[in-house]
């Protein structure tokens, strides 16, 4: 008896140690594992499982300095869909990609997969962020 | 009873298929018995469904038809350049394809545009060029709608008109065939590891006699 209690506290104190993860932390892993599924859903197709793009045609996902750069608009990207030249990874890609609305949270969800997936590492991109970004596309 | 004919015919050409030593590949789509005569002898012979002649555009604005296919084993399949789902994972998957065999001039790579509307000629040579495919190794075909639906129904590929979400159905398969104009194999065209496959075939196919016979 005296040994089940202590091998059951013992349980405890593994399972509350393992979860003793900051609530960041956690956010960030709901939101990076739920985004691996809207990516590949929705932007897989093109973009490549290991966001490779193809060719000319449809750019890579691997350029961390422009999504750095253009982290307050991808939100947009993904709402609006995109159109006219842009220059990813030293090449220019001019083809359009479509419109794709789906909720902010999904938005904040695959971005947050994105930008720490295929080499980037920006940490979570949140709901909040994504609403104020949207507020402001073009 | 006639179902189950038909069950049992298939399950003993399956297991005949799975027993063979894999040296060749199999011969596809429908087979009809020919009876001739053949130096006084009467022979029953089958014949198997071929790719039929047909007329199509490639992104050069050259005429491509089954002649242009003599004599060479290739790969058919079916998109169209704005398609947002399949086919750039189809071509991905093809570019494979096209480097392992771009430098031999008995193999060609052929995709169809199932949209003519609005993928003319300079569209397609567009897309190639982005695509990054040069030469005469993989043509992309234009053709009236209906001629391409037509001939898809050859390769056993269902594709269809817009639905009204705006969207073309068609499958992903890329289809091998033979210098005899026959199927002789069917892949996934959004699947990595079938796409593989489809290279191991094809050089197994291009190993076997009669291929390196005909002409």
């Amino acid at each position: 008896m005296k040994l089940k209690v202590i091998g059951a506290i013992a349980v405890l104190l593994i399972v509350i140690g393992a979860s003793c993860q900051s609530d960041d932390q956690i956010e960030f892993k709901r939101y990076y594992s739920a985004g691996s599924l809207v990516y590949q859903q929705h932007c897989q197709n093109c973009h490549g499982d290991k966001g490779q793009g193809l060719s000319s045609l449809i750019p890579p996902l691997t350029d961390s300095t422009y999504l750095k750069n253009n982290k307050t608009v991808l939100a947009c990207f993904i709402k609006n869909g995109l159109k006219g030249k842009i220059t990813v990874a030293g090449k220019t890609f001019d083809d359009q990609m479509q419109a794709d609305d789906i909720a902010p949270l999904e938005i904040a969800k695959v971005l947050t997969y994105v930008t720490n997936s295929f080499g980037n590492k920006m940490g979570t991109i949140t709901l909040q962020q994504v609403q104020n970004d949207l507020k402001n596309c073009k | 009873m006639r179902n189950l004919w038909i069950g049992i015919i298939i399950l003993t050409l399956f297991n005949a298929c799975k027993s063979n030593t894999k040296t060749a590949l199999p011969i596809l789509g429908y087979k009809t018995p020919v009876t001739k005569t053949v130096n006084g002898k009467t022979v029953t012979d089958t014949e198997y469904a071929t790719i039929p002649p047909f007329k199509f555009v490639n992104q050069y604005a050259d005429t491509i038809t089954e002649k242009s296919l003599d004599g060479k084993i290739y790969v058919a399949d079916f998109f169209f350049t704005t398609c947002p789902s399949i086919c750039p994972v189809m071509h991905r998957n093809m570019l494979n394809v096209y480097k392992e065999f771009k430098d031999d001039n008995n193999f060609r790579i052929i995709s169809h545009t199932i949209d003519p509307k609005y993928d003319t000629v300079p569209v397609l040579k567009r897309y190639a060029d982005k695509l990054g495919i040069a030469g005469n190794t993989w043509w992309l075909l234009h053709g009236e709608k209906g001629d391409t639906y037509k001939i898809a129904k050859s390769y056993l590929q269902s594709v269809s008109e817009k639905n009204p979400k705006g969207e073309y159905i068609h499958d992903g398969f890329f289809i091998l065939i033979d210098k005899q104009k026959r199927l002789r194999g069917t892949y996934e065209g959004t699947d990595p590891a079938e796409v593989t496959k489809l290279i191991a075939d094809i050089k197994t196919l291009k190993a076997e006699p009669d291929q390196i016979a005909a002409k």
